[in-house]
């Protein structure tokens, strides 16, 4: 194929081509059967035509995968059932306890730093001179990959020994203050903080848009009101904006939270999870796919889905109650 | 696949959503209430700087030659300019046997993110049609299943699924492999968001539709698409983005290959041999972050409201 790169990409065109006609086709001809369906049982056959696609994947895709996950959690690599060992594994070895404490700490850090941040920049910026354009500077690391986002903090964390140029800007002041230089991504356990900074830095440009949405929706009249009695700025801010926007930052922390529990690109391409510094889904990967231990893998994403779950339920709630307010 | 959209996507013909006047600034004058010191300016500045900083030293980095990338840092640049497009054109055109071979994988991207974002939204819209405007004796249950479906880490599906595509269909590491599990962990969230636009269309129209004898494969074509542009243009923006930018489902189901892995794939593959591919690694990033940037910056308006509404899919 490197020798005739023109001919594979038009096979590639071609099986774009051929898979988004195929795929208007079924779909085309379902709901064309659909129209055309006999007056008898029409309505099921509509309703089917409809929504069985969508269900069907679903139940495939997504349901029975679940339940055999949570299946597999309890075998070992050749399938036999093998109870709590997996989990007893997890919660004993060293190297795994690391990796959940390691997540603990990712947990802790990424969604309150990148919250506060995102809250202080908005409030900073608020009403400022050319305000969308200094949004859109800390909101572009959201728009690019994790695996982007690792390129481009390696870096700036680079390393080169003392005496030599420096090529990471990092290192470079840390020099330019006579420090020495670090290995930044090397020296356990310091170097989870130093993959946590990237997530940070990608997740409060989503922190900060959503927060000054809520600012700026807080009534006038309110912070007037507390300005009359006295009120200085900070006051205003800790105890009429904060109040306020309770439940947008409720809402940010908890988002930020469940992609932070999930985060796997930015381990991955940063230092493939060595230096202790894998993550519950990254040893999840390096689990079932890298050494084929597909029971140890299950349990892992099952671990997830339980440290998930209450989350995601205390957002919903948040959300209801929002919405009931409105 | 996880958790709660923050955000319903709005309704078109309302005024813009907050968010999206948030974003850009709000225009109305209000009462001047900011905390207007120097330092909370300074900070700002700070925080704006350091968010900034490393990209535009990986774009310079990109521009010099293998060389000064190897021994000297890019701010080095602005003192002792070179600047080259070497770097581009080996990660692109190389054809010797260890070349980064991007065009490749850039071709591969778009074969897959294409797909991977209308396949979830075509059934995602039927599918909320349905839910919201046929009625039937547990629709109710199902949009609620559905729902709780996004709790689900995509995690928990790989292993299952990849013995399905591997052992009973025998498509692993196809394309169509990877768009059927990009349309399978897409398709929670594009249905729930979905449904929440398509069911507030307003009923009047739907009904006339029917007065004048049309079925629901006539309205759903007729009226339900036209007047969910919007929706599915935010929701299309977002999926295509997700896709373009995921590393996990194209590990797992690309089978890794230069026919068939994304750019993401083979730029975090570039990362993890650092020493040796320390010059191209710039290039080759900015090569895979084009076009998410150029979506930024030309669709600012669909993508910061499809963004706020899956911020929580993976």
């Amino acid at each position: 194929m490197r020798g005739d790169p023109w001919g594979s990409f038009f096979e590639k065109f071609g099986v774009l081509i051929i898979g988004l006609a195929a795929f208007a086709a079924v779909v085309g001809l379902v709901l064309f059967l659909a129209d055309r369906a006999p007056k008898r049982g029409r309505d099921f056959l509509q309703l089917s035509a409809f929504l069985a696609p969508a269900l069907i994947l679903l139940a495939v895709g997504l349901v029975y995968p679940t339940i055999r996950t949570i299946y597999l959690s309890f075998t070992d690599r050749r399938g036999e059932w093998i109870g709590l060992d997996n989990y007893v594994w997890m919660f004993t070895q060293p190297s795994s306890l690391n990796v959940l404490f390691n997540t603990l700490l990712w947990v802790l850090l990424a969604p309150t730093i990148a919250t506060a941040v995102g809250l202080a920049y908005a409030v900073f910026i608020d009403k400022s001179f050319g305000e969308r354009a200094l949004k859109a500077l800390v909101f572009m690391p959201m728009a690019i990959s994790m695996v982007g986002a690792g390129v481009i903090w390696r870096f700036v964390y680079e390393y080169r020994a003392e005496g030599f140029e420096q090529i990471g800007i990092l290192n470079q002041i840390v020099v330019w203050f006579g420090g020495e230089p670090q290995q930044w991504l090397i020296d356990s356990p310091w170097n989870n903080v130093f993959l946590i900074i990237v997530m940070i830095w990608i997740q409060t440009g989503f922190a900060m848009v959503l927060l000054s949405a809520a600012i700026k929706a807080v009534p006038v009249e309110r912070i007037e009101a507390a300005r009359l009695d006295g009120a200085n700025a900070w006051q205003q801010f800790i105890n009429v904006t904060i109040p306020d926007i309770r439940p947008t930052l409720v809402v940010v922390v908890t988002t930020i939270t469940i992609a932070t529990l999930k985060v796997f690109d930015i381990v991955r391409s940063m230092t493939g999870g060595n230096f202790n510094t894998s993550v519950v889904a990254n040893e999840m990967y390096t689990q079932a796919f890298n050494r084929g231990e597909f029971g140890q893998g299950a349990a892992l994403a099952v671990i997830l889905f339980v440290m998930v779950i209450p989350i995601v339920v205390y957002n919903v709630r948040v959300l209801r109650q929002q919405r009931e307010v409105r | 696949m996880s958790s709660v959209a923050p955000v319903d996507l709005p309704i078109e013909g309302q005024k813009k959503d907050a968010y999206q006047e948030a974003f850009e600034g709000a225009k109305v004058r209000r009462v001047k209430t900011r905390l207007t010191s120097p330092w909370a300016t300074a900070a700002a500045i700070v925080i704006a700087v350091v968010w900034t900083i490393p990209t535009f030293g990986l774009f310079v980095s990109s521009f010099r030659p293998a060389v000064d990338i190897r021994t000297s840092g890019w701010w080095t640049f602005f003192t002792n300019p070179s600047f080259t497009l070497e770097n581009y054109e080996e990660v692109l055109f190389s054809s010797s046997a260890s070349s980064a071979n991007l065009t490749s994988y850039f071709v591969n991207s778009l074969v897959i993110a294409i797909p991977g974002a209308l396949f979830p939204i075509a059934l995602g819209c039927m599918a909320a049609y349905a839910l919201a405007w046929i009625p039937f004796r547990g629709a109710g249950w199902i949009f609620v299943f559905i729902f709780a479906l996004q709790i689900v880490p995509l995690q928990m599906a790989l292993i299952p699924l990849l013995q399905i595509f591997s052992q009973v269909l025998g498509i692993s590491g196809t394309f169509p492999a990877v768009w059927i599990a990009h349309t399978i962990f897409g398709l929670p969230l594009m249905i729930f968001l979905l449904h929440n636009f398509i069911s507030a269309i307003p009923g009047d129209i739907l009904e006339a539709a029917r007065v004048d004898g049309a079925n629901h494969t006539q309205i759903f074509f007729r009226i339900i698409l036209p007047l969910s542009v919007p929706a599915i243009a935010s929701m299309m923006i977002f999926q295509f983005l997700w896709v373009w930018n995921d590393l996990l489902v194209a590990l797992v189901f690309s089978g890794g290959t230069a026919d068939v892995a994304p750019i993401t794939q083979r730029v975090a593959e570039l990362v993890g041999n650092f020493g040796r591919n320390t010059h191209i690694l710039p290039a080759a990033a900015f090569i895979s972050l084009i076009v998410p940037l150029i979506v930024f910056f030309s669709l600012q308006r669909y993508f910061v409201r499809g963004l706020m509404a899956g911020a929580t899919k993976g």
